[in-house]
């Protein structure tokens, strides 16, 4: 006997209520297709391109805790500003982030990436010097390839030396597509 | 040598595979009404243990016992106290508690199988739909479960 909409709803929002879950998550509409969004007690940890739970589930689950449930209240937030931002009303995000399993330096360089303003772009060279390593630009391209939540965290705003897009771990489309949201000049240099 | 064992599944999945065959079982042992608080309540007490479950072998087992133990106690719950007439098929059995303590050494499909039978007196074919196994083998996993208690000086 199945299980009604109704009924399933009103378990994920009550696992949700009493805190009993390491991670909840909700899929986003966006302009960019659907987002998987998660985010734990202490904030968003994850934002997926494309989401398939069935794979995206199991890194989230080591990293932060087994008890994943998808619980679309919990991301109610995120959802907000996301959609604030795809229409162009909100250029910086409030949300809480939880980066516990980011190793340090990684951690500072995603704070460096949060400063960067909207509309306005970087290169991975500049990032790696704000970071303190200006000889680390290659890896922060790795970093920003791997950004768990991308959009709120800005990776699309960082861009080669000679002004080229690069590369986007959502695919250069969709980086080339919010930066025309953010009327972004990527010219750099000639 | 490691047995190879698999890991913790994220409680999504895991809910999502068993969610209609617990529902279905707590509508036969409830009621259709009685069956959605003790759903949430079957999955809510699931989720507080989950995160310290040691392997991830027979969560259908797992989850289905805990779903046996919440309608014994919704049952008992809601029906009237009786009179002194008839002892109620509850208080007549054994303990259940006792026995899911008892039947904690054995391996997870005969603890389950036992539990179920003698704890929560299961039918074998919902015993079977619980294990994910066929009625006969239920039955079997009873019958070994209930002789290696016996070997241990337990008697049921």
């Amino acid at each position: 006997m199945k299980v009604s909409t109704d009924l399933d709803g009103r378990f994920r929002e009550r696992a949700r209520a009493e805190g009993l879950l390491d991670v909840a998550y909700d899929l986003v509409d966006s302009p960019l297709g659907a987002l998987l969004v998660a985010t734990t007690d202490r904030g968003v940890c994850r934002i997926e391109f494309d989401p398939e739970p069935d794979r995206d589930l199991e890194p989230i689950a080591k990293q932060y805790g087994v008890k994943v449930l998808r619980a679309p209240r919990a991301v109610d937030a995120a959802r907000r500003e996301l959609d604030e931002y795809f229409d162009g009303r909100r250029t910086d995000f409030e949300l809480p982030l939880d980066l516990r399993v980011e190793a340090p330096f990684r951690l500072r360089v995603m704070d460096e990436l949060a400063r960067v303003p909207y509309g306005q772009v970087t290169t991975y060279g500049a990032l790696a010097a704000r970071a303190g390593h200006p000889a680390a630009a290659r890896a922060v391209g790795t970093f920003m390839n791997r950004n768990p939540v991308p959009i709120v965290l800005p990776c699309h705003r960082v861009v080669g030396a000679n002004g080229s897009l690069v590369g986007y771990g959502g695919g250069l489309a969709r980086k080339e597509r919010l930066l025309q949201l953010e009327g972004a000049s990527i010219t750099l240099q000639a | 040598m490691m047995d190879a064992v698999a890991a913790i599944p994220p409680f999504e999945r895991f809910y999502a595979e068993h969610r209609h065959g617990v529902f279905g079982f707590l509508v036969r042992r409830l009621g259709r009404d009685r069956a959605e608080d003790a759903f949430q309540e079957t999955f809510l007490r699931a989720l507080r243990s989950y995160g310290t479950l040691a392997h991830a072998s027979n969560l259908r087992a797992w989850v289905f016992t805990i779903a046996a133990r919440v309608a014994v106690d919704e049952l008992r719950r809601k029906r009237p106290p009786l009179g002194d007439g008839e002892p109620s098929f509850e208080e007549r059995r054994p303990a259940y508690a006792e026995l899911e303590h008892l039947a904690d050494g054995l391996p997870p499909k005969e603890r389950a199988a036992v539990v179920l039978r003698y704890g929560y007196d299961l039918e074998y074919a919902e015993i079977a739909s619980a294990l994910g196994s066929s009625e006969e083998a239920a039955r079997q996993a009873a019958s070994a479960g209930v002789r290696r208690l016996r070997r241990k000086g337990v008697t049921l």
